[in-house]
């Protein structure tokens, strides 16, 4: 898993693609302090957090679309297949990875919060850090469910595109679960769309609430996620 | 030791490989013969655990592959058809994480450094695998493959898209692993398959036809006591001597090798080397030269995948 982890993260940074990355989460969320926090005289990070989910929705499938696909088109996947690592091993080795480069671009995030803490106590005020942690922590948990979807879809083909077009429809999917409940007339098939809407859980941690439910929700989620694409490629290899 | 026992593999309705049996003894280099399809990249495939078969037994050094995959593939290293190469990677980063990939415990820089000097790959090892020159990104994978010094050796058509210089050092370099590993290597290049293996097993439609060293598949395939025969004197005495002689069936001249030296094959029902001798002998008439006739492996191939199954290399169908 170590091997693994070191050549995704390292081939991150030798192609464009992990600078592109942090430098598009970097800029919105730069963008996004301006709109609804510097120019609106506001402390309060959430609204930027909140709109840094769609970027996240979008952004994250192009960070995990040649995870898996791109193994394939090489055919470099017989190298991993046939060495003495588990199958979950190469998956988590690949999540990590994303997830590092990921959380180099949430780092800014924190870097925002410091300043505006700063200026704000320097104000007389102070800075909600309570909030900010909860919307940090649904951040980073919301990643990791992101790029496990990723990784799991790009498994399924060896063109990065289609990678990546599919994970984003698949975050879709997931995330407007509870806007189809609310055609959904059954009130059981109504209330499972609704457990599991993403977007609705982020927005819990947006407000600032820390629930330990939602945590783990999220965590199941990824490690399912991961467990479906180790999986898969058992199941390619038996079929 | 690899130890195949009944394997199968089936893609649908297709049956790429069907209850094929076979050993390769430590330290020897097996060479599986086949025409495209025949199922050889599957059956190798399976060995080094990248697909896994739908019935049957593959043992590594005796561990089941099925039950231990980690245990058996500690001690597989394989080069498939097209080499598993990053290609945004140095042939040093290349390996570095081939190395951390197994697990090796061996002393990096030394382990990896004979390695790079047997493969011929010391001059590159700073170049980005992508510029290299197709025989270079062979041999990096034969690398990667010899990283841990696994005992078994899997390496599927490794002079595919080799220049002919190239192919020769590749052959020379697989007979001088073979010393030293078990060694499995597939091809559809007959020649490459007689210069390197001591036994060839060869696969057709999926089916084990025939698993032994060359002479004895072409001992066995011949008609068994065939001759050619080169006889010094007139043709017009020699031929009626040899058609007179008990259970010759055929006799045929094909040409004059030398002056008053003529070749002859003859077709024979049982062993008539001594009777030929007395009789041309008691003429004076003397045998300058007398062979079994023998198959050519090309022949024997031809011979085996044309439909007449063989039935001794473990097919049990």
């Amino acid at each position: 898993m170590t091997a693994v982890f070191k050549r995704e993260l390292a081939s991150y940074f030798t192609t464009p693609l992990g600078y592109v990355f942090v430098a598009v989460f970097c800029g919105f969320s730069g963008l996004f302090l301006y709109m609804f926090c510097l120019s609106a005289g506001q402390s309060d990070m959430s609204v930027v957090f909140s709109m840094m989910f769609f970027i996240m929705l979008t952004a994250i499938p192009v960070l995990t679309m040649r995870t898996m696909a791109d193994e394939k088109r090489q055919k470099t996947d017989q190298l991993l297949l046939t060495s003495p690592v588990s199958l979950f091993g190469i998956v988590a080795g690949k999540f990590l990875a994303a997830f590092a480069v990921f959380f180099c671009g949430v780092l800014v995030m924190l870097v925002y919060a410091v300043a505006l803490s700063i200026a704000v106590t320097n104000a007389g005020g102070a800075f909600g850090w309570a909030v900010f942690w909860g919307n940090f922590t649904g951040m980073l948990l919301m990643g990791g469910v992101f790029i496990s979807v990723g990784i799991f879809i790009s498994n399924f083909t060896e063109n990065q595109m289609i990678a990546a077009i599919g994970s984003i429809g698949a975050n879709f999917a997931l995330c407007l679960f509870d806007l189809i409940s609310g055609y959904v007339g059954n009130e059981t098939l109504k209330n499972a769309l609704n457990s599991l809407s993403v977007y609705y859980k982020y927005g819990e941690f947006t407000v600032g609430l820390f629930s330990l439910k939602n945590i783990v929700f999220f965590l199941s989620l990824t490690a399912i996620f991961l467990f479906l694409t180790a999986r898969s490629i058992k199941r390619r290899q038996q079929s | 030791m690899i130890e195949v026992k009944n394997l199968s593999k089936s893609y649908g309705n297709i049956n790429a490989v069907r209850n094929i049996s076979f050993t390769v003894n430590d330290c020897e280099i097996l060479g599986l013969l086949g025409a495209n399809g025949a199922g050889k990249t599957t059956t190798m495939n399976i060995l080094a655990g990248y697909l896994a078969g739908t019935g049957g037994e593959v043992l590594i050094d005796g561990r089941d592959i099925s039950i231990d995959p980690i245990g058996a593939k500690k001690n597989v290293g394989y080069l498939p058809e097209q080499p598993p190469l990053y290609q945004d990677m140095t042939v040093d980063e290349y390996l570095n994480f081939v190395y951390g990939l197994k697990h090796c415990k061996m002393p990096k820089k030394s382990h990896l450094g004979e390695i790079k000097t047997l493969t011929g790959i010391e001059d590159v090892r700073s170049r980005v695998i992508r510029n290299l020159s197709k025989g270079y990104k062979q041999r990096t994978g034969l690398a990667g493959a010899l990283v841990g010094n696994p005992n078994t050796l899997i390496l599927d058509e490794p002079t595919v898209g080799l220049d002919p210089k190239q192919m020769i050092e590749m052959r020379s370099l697989i007979k001088k692993l073979g010393r030293a590993h078990t060694v499995i290597l597939s091809s559809h290049i007959l020649t490459e398959v007689q210069a390197v293996c001591g036994r060839i097993a060869i696969i057709d439609r999926g089916k084990l036809i025939a698993a032994d060293t060359e002479d004895n598949l072409s001992k066995d395939l011949s008609a068994g006591y065939d001759l050619t025969l080169r006889i010094e004197g007139a043709k017009k005495d020699v031929l009626p001597i040899l058609r007179q002689i008990n259970n010759v069936s055929d006799v045929q001249t094909v040409r004059e090798t030398e002056k008053n030296v003529f070749e002859y094959e003859l077709k024979a029902k049982s062993d008539i080397r001594r009777e030929v001798f007395r009789r041309m002998s008691a003429r004076n008439m003397p045998i300058l030269y007398m062979k079994n006739s023998e198959l050519s492996l090309e022949e024997i191939f031809l011979k085996l995948t044309a439909g007449s199954f063989y039935g001794k290399g473990g097919d049990a169908e």
